[in-house]
């Protein structure tokens, strides 16, 4: 049970004002919120103990190694993993995409063929396209159907002994859609093919057991979970990690360098060139641990309840309107227009009722092509919004559609 | 009149609103009376960039005096860019160039000016004076 009272006073943004009405956040698939928890971590880091790591012999710099080594096993632990150097800090989810797909830039021939879902964000094609241009590999198109999911049958007919990766994201940040991994990850394997998962909506939503799904790469951005912005974490399994060359060069990253020759260090510092963001990695820590502390369980149940209201309320109140992404498995996305009004003019009146939304194509423009519209309005909701939220949200689209119809 | 005069005269109408909401409403109103594109120009070329709506803006020359036309696919966007051509139209492409656009922050649509606003006012702004550049040197 999720006790709204005590969780919502852990967020001091969330007493603030917006256009003189009391902000309602709804743009959580975008960035989630800070709990005081995760900032009392930052502050405490840059109070007592903002050091450089794994390499000071002073007091300072061994506190410091030792909680952003102790946030990787938080990670490590949450998420399955075998082994803590399976985890590496990104900048993001973007950062981790870009990562692997420079890997791989060492290990595909032309004509070798790479899958992406229909439902990506551009961060999980644009790296890819890259890639194909830079080996000639081939990017083929996994298809999705009316509701926003994917269509494994044409999946099955893509995969062949050429596909050496899959790549889809495990909830579109568009339309919500929880996609079958588990299928997905066993059936590029029958076919001798890796998989990378965009994890980074599915962080805030569920707990994923990377061990038993199987996956080779999964990656995910803190700042959708809690935490702060600008870092993340990927995982790889370790064969494919120790397969991959470094992704940049630079400190941390080496065990000898001479003008001669350069050795790299062993996982994960191989993939963490330079002075990381320190307390961030902390602070992502810190952003798992207070999630746990709610539990996922209590979160995806919660947060259904809402959706459930929520989509229900829009569909019987609100006329003209068409909600995109109507899978059955679906997280609390509401991707939506009102007939005849722009989504644009939607967000913005919602933000002067102190409504925050998303508007617009949600760095996702191949689905905006699919149903043929210039974008939507997303409402996207955490386990700290409330029914009274709903209502708010809903009194202010109708106010909205009075306005501009 | 001026542009300094027609901005002057819309500082007034919209200074009769207590409320965003009828700032807003009357920003709609006026969108509805935008000198509309012809289809013909209505096309990618005339599109302003950096905005999350579509504006397309055409600019003709008639007898000294610059002329604009435009439409946008949001109704808001539309009602910005007509207070802007009505205070731009029918003048001087010297004068559109000089003119400043500080009357939007007196209107009560401040938001609207940040560079990062998806509905890129800025970028309207630039693209009406980037006409008038363009014209006037042609004049010379």
């Amino acid at each position: 049970m999720i006790d709204i009272k005590s969780i919502r006073e852990d967020f001091p943004i969330l007493n603030r004002k917006v256009n003189g009405y009391p902000l309602v956040y709804l743009d959580n698939a975008a960035t989630s919120q800070t709990p005081k928890q995760v900032i009392k971590a930052i502050t405490d880091y840059y109070t007592n103990y903002n050091a450089n790591i794994h390499r000071g012999v002073h007091t300072l710099s061994q506190e410091a190694t030792e909680k952003y080594e102790e946030a990787r096993q938080k990670l490590q632990r949450h998420f399955n993993a075998a082994h803590p150097y399976e985890i590496i800090f990104t900048s993001g989810t973007t950062h981790g995409i870009n990562l692997v797909a420079n890997g791989f830039a060492a290990l595909l021939q032309p004509g070798d063929e790479l899958l992406v879902s229909a439902m990506e964000h551009h961060s999980n094609i644009v790296p890819w396209q890259m890639l194909c241009e830079k080996t000639g590999a081939v990017l083929k198109v996994i298809p999705m159907n009316e509701k926003g999911e994917l269509e494994m049958e044409v999946y099955e007919q893509l995969l062949s002994d050429k596909t050496r990766i899959v790549f889809c994201n495990h909830i579109s940040n568009a339309l919500g859609t929880i996609n079958p991994i588990e299928k997905i990850i066993k059936m590029a394997h029958d076919a001798g093919a890796a998989v990378l998962i965009d994890g980074a909506q599915a962080a805030p939503h569920i707990k994923a057991d990377l061990q038993a799904l199987d996956v080779d790469f999964y990656t995910v951005s803190a700042h959708k979970m809690c935490g702060p912005t600008g870092v993340g974490m990927l995982y790889g399994k370790e064969s494919w990690l120790r397969k991959m060359p470094p992704y940049q060069g630079g400190g941390e990253m080496i065990a000898e360098v001479t003008f001669e020759k350069t050795t790299y260090a062993d996982l994960p510092h191989k993939f963490e060139a330079g002075t990381p963001d320190i307390c961030g990695g902390i602070a992502f820590g810190a952003a798992v641990d207070y999630m746990n502390g709610i539990g996922f369980d209590a979160i995806a149940a919660y947060e259904h309840e809402l959706l459930d209201y929520a989509t229900g309320r829009l569909l019987k109140e609100i006329e003209g309107v068409k909600i995109y992404g109507t899978a059955e498995n679906k997280t609390s996305v509401i991707s939506f227009n009102i007939e005849g009004i722009h989504p644009y003019d939607i967000g913005a009146i919602l933000d002067k009722l102190g409504v925050a939304v998303r508007t617009g194509h949600h760095c996702a423009q191949p689905i905006m092509d699919y149903y043929k519209i210039p974008g939507t309005v997303r409402a996207s909701f955490a386990f700290y919004n409330t029914r009274e939220e709903v209502d708010r949200f809903i009194e202010a689209v109708q106010k909205a559609q009075m306005m501009l119809a | 009149m001026t542009i300094k005069e027609i901005q002057d005269t819309i500082v007034d109408e919209f200074s009769m609103f207590d409320d965003w909401m009828q700032r807003y409403e009357y920003m709609i109103e006026l969108g509805k009376s935008l000198p509309l594109i012809d289809d013909k120009y209505k096309v990618d070329e005339n599109l302003i960039k950096g905005c999350q709506s579509k504006v397309w803006v055409h600019a003709e020359l008639d007898d000294d005096k610059l002329k604009f036309t435009a439409d946008s696919d949001a109704i808001i966007t539309k009602g910005i860019i007509a207070i802007l051509i009505r205070a731009f139209s029918g003048q001087s492409p010297k004068d559109i160039i000089d003119a400043d656009t500080a009357f939007i922050d007196e209107i009560g649509l401040k938001e609207h000016l940040s560079p990062t606003r998806a509905n890129g006012l800025v970028s309207m702004v630039k693209q009406l004076k980037m006409y008038a550049i363009a014209y006037q040197t042609q004049l010379n």
